[in-house]
């Protein structure tokens, strides 16, 4: 399962200020989409109108069209609720629910929308969950300890193992791995690409290189100044983005003579 | 060079010798006492030597003598903070002793009824010793609980609706009135509740209930705030992982932000019930006061606690010290009251906030 997502004259709002301007582009599915660019130019304002977690803050909206698998989600009759039952969303900073065990946490995706599972169902999800982001044999002897009490890197595991044990179509994640060593940082890293078998996977980054060792498309933003919107300058293969840019100025970004 | 020399670059200057408070310490009250001693013999009319003014005097002499050797030995930096500790010290002194006094006066005069009877009689036909405030537990109990049930869920949700949903004017409106309603004072909402129940039942009325309202008054102003306060320092990202889950936002509210903050909102609980258990001035109004015990709380007067306190000490009869007896064992039971309160509101938050 995965989808493809098709972003056509997207423009996103913070009430009347426009913070990104016309936006055109095509995620292709089964594929780790790159967005890279300096601070403030929108990429975490982008990533999130794709799960709709942007018009959370109040005031904030988008114009234009956004369609997964051809549908478009923001029509008036499509619930919000539901296009973030099939894009589940990992965060900078890694927020497991304090007051939840570290299984609890896995399986809060069910249990905070009321749903009953057996608890045969419960432990089998949740193992599943948990071996698919690379955190079951660290964690399977204490499953009922408080999901706080893991280091960071493995908290970061528990949210993405929290995010894909609902399945979702769609992983998104902001700068997953801004607050990780690079170890952990690694892990992150080669579980991104064993999701994308499965998933669509969009991931925010600072760091250039992880955009080049795991990306399949990147996509370049920049703002001229600030109080300006951000755009779109560049999206192509990673390989081309890194090595063969078109523009002048994502050459200067990748090449570290800008930004 | 190979070795380099020692220098002398961080050594500190000179500090105050071990023996010197103890000692100065020791100065300072034989000081105060012979000052003292001199002062009552030379006054015809002081029969005994003050001791709170031997105290005083000998802790002013003390650190003032402390500052100053501190100034001498050690330099500027240095007195300076020994001077700010004692200030600090003196200050928390102050705010104690008072509290410690009460507790103590309290204690010692409350001990003389603390007996079986006085929790198990009431004042029915009792005139002079014996009898007891079984009455005014029961009627204490059953307001502050019935408030409580009041103030609670109006309290938690208006402070959910002011957090979680509410933009623009009316959440405003609320604030402001939040804020108003925390100044009334005690006996405006008592008459408050006893103008509302006269619409309904007649003048003259006194019933449990309405005591209960006018606390309620009084309390939830306070739950709002405390609830507030506690839902504020939730992290959003807590909420924003929930809703990126596909949780609806009032399933985020009940499961993800309350639980969180629920050590800090029970505390919140107790602070209020304790800050209206107190309460008399309203509950004379519309609660009244009786000998007998009353149970039901939507007939009839009830009698309370802080008003049993009062009256016994206002209406004394015959065999005075019994009534006054009555009254010191009646703030006494209200105090401990409030103290296994508070030992609750710490088991609550011990064991429901958040580990790890």
């Amino acid at each position: 399962m995965s989808m493809r997502i098709e972003l056509s004259s997207l423009n996103v709002y913070y009430g009347s200020f426009l913070a990104v301007e016309d936006i055109n582009m095509v995620i292709e599915p089964n594929s780790i989409t790159a967005f890279i660019g300096p601070s403030g130019c929108g990429k975490s304002t982008l990533i999130r109108t794709l799960n709709r977690m942007h018009e959370v803050i109040p005031g904030a909206y988008v114009k234009g069209n956004l369609t997964m698998n051809g549908e478009d989600i923001y029509s008036p009759s499509v619930d919000p609720v539901k296009v973030r039952r099939q894009v589940g969303m990992v965060f900078q900073r890694p927020n497991p629910f304090p007051t939840m065990t570290i299984k609890e946490n896995v399986l809060s995706g069910y249990r905070l929308n009321n749903n009953k599972m057996s608890k045969s169902d419960a432990d089998a999800l949740a193992e599943k969950a948990l071996k698919g982001a690379n955190l079951w044999n660290e964690v399977k002897d204490r499953l009922d300890r408080p999901g706080s009490s893991l280091s960071g890197g493995q908290q970061q595991r528990l949210c993405i193992a929290r995010a894909i044990a609902v399945e979702p179509e769609v992983i998104l994640m902001d700068e997953p791995t801004s607050a990780l060593d690079p170890i952990s940082t690694a892990a992150i890293e080669d579980l991104a690409i064993e999701l994308k078998e499965k998933f669509t996977v969009v991931i925010v980054t600072h760091n250039m290189q992880q955009a080049s060792r795991i990306s399949d498309m990147t996509a370049f933003f920049t703002i001229a100044d600030t109080g300006l919107p951000g755009k779109l300058i560049e999206y192509d293969r990673t390989d081309n983005i890194f090595s063969n840019p078109k523009e002048k100025q994502t050459e200067d970004y990748v090449s570290g003579r800008f930004g | 060079m190979t070795t380099a020399s020692v220098t002398q670059n961080f050594q500190g200057s000179r500090s105050l010798p071990k023996w010197l408070a103890p000692t100065l310490l020791a100065v300072a009250i034989l000081a105060s006492f012979s000052i003292n001693s001199a002062l009552a013999s030379s006054n015809p009319e002081a029969t005994q030597l003050n001791l709170f003014a031997v105290a005083l005097v000998a802790v002013i002499t003390y650190s003032i003598g402390f500052y100053l050797a501190s100034r001498i030995i050690e330099g500027q930096r240095k007195s300076a903070d020994r001077l700010v500790t004692i200030l600090v010290t003196g200050a928390f002194a102050l705010a104690v002793i008072p509290l410690i006094s009460l507790a103590w006066t309290v204690v010692e005069r409350g001990a003389a009824r603390f007996d079986m009877e006085f929790f198990t009689f009431s004042m029915r036909n009792v005139v002079g010793a014996g009898g007891g405030a079984y009455h005014a537990i029961i009627g204490t109990l059953e307001i502050t609980g019935l408030a409580t049930l009041i103030s609670v869920p109006i309290g938690i949700m208006t402070a959910i609706y002011l957090v979680e949903y509410g933009r623009g004017a009316l959440a405003r409106a609320v604030t402001f009135f939040v804020d108003v309603m925390t100044g009334i004072p005690s006996i405006v909402a008592g008459l408050f509740a006893y103008a509302a129940f006269v619409l309904i039942f007649g003048p003259g009325v006194r019933m449990g209930v309405g005591g209960a309202i006018a606390l309620s008054v009084l309390m939830i102003p306070v739950v709002i705030r405390a609830t507030e306060e506690m839902l504020k320092i939730v992290p959003n990202e807590l909420r924003e992982a929930s809703y990126a889950l596909g949780v609806p936002k009032w399933l985020t509210v009940t499961k993800v932000v309350l639980p969180t903050a629920l050590a800090g909102i029970a505390t919140g609980v107790m602070i209020a019930i304790a800050r209206i258990i107190g309460e008399t001035a309203p509950l004379l109004i519309i609660a009244g006061f009786t000998a007998s015990t009353n149970f039901n709380p939507f007939d009839e007067r009830m009698m309370t606690l802080p008003v049993f306190v009062y009256t016994s000490y206002a209406n004394q009869g015959a065999d005075a010290q019994t009534y006054i007896d009555r009254a010191w064992t009646g703030a006494l039971v209200l105090m401990l009251i409030v103290m296994i309160l508070n030992i609750i509101a710490r088991l609550v938050s011990k064991y429901f906030s958040p580990k790890g």
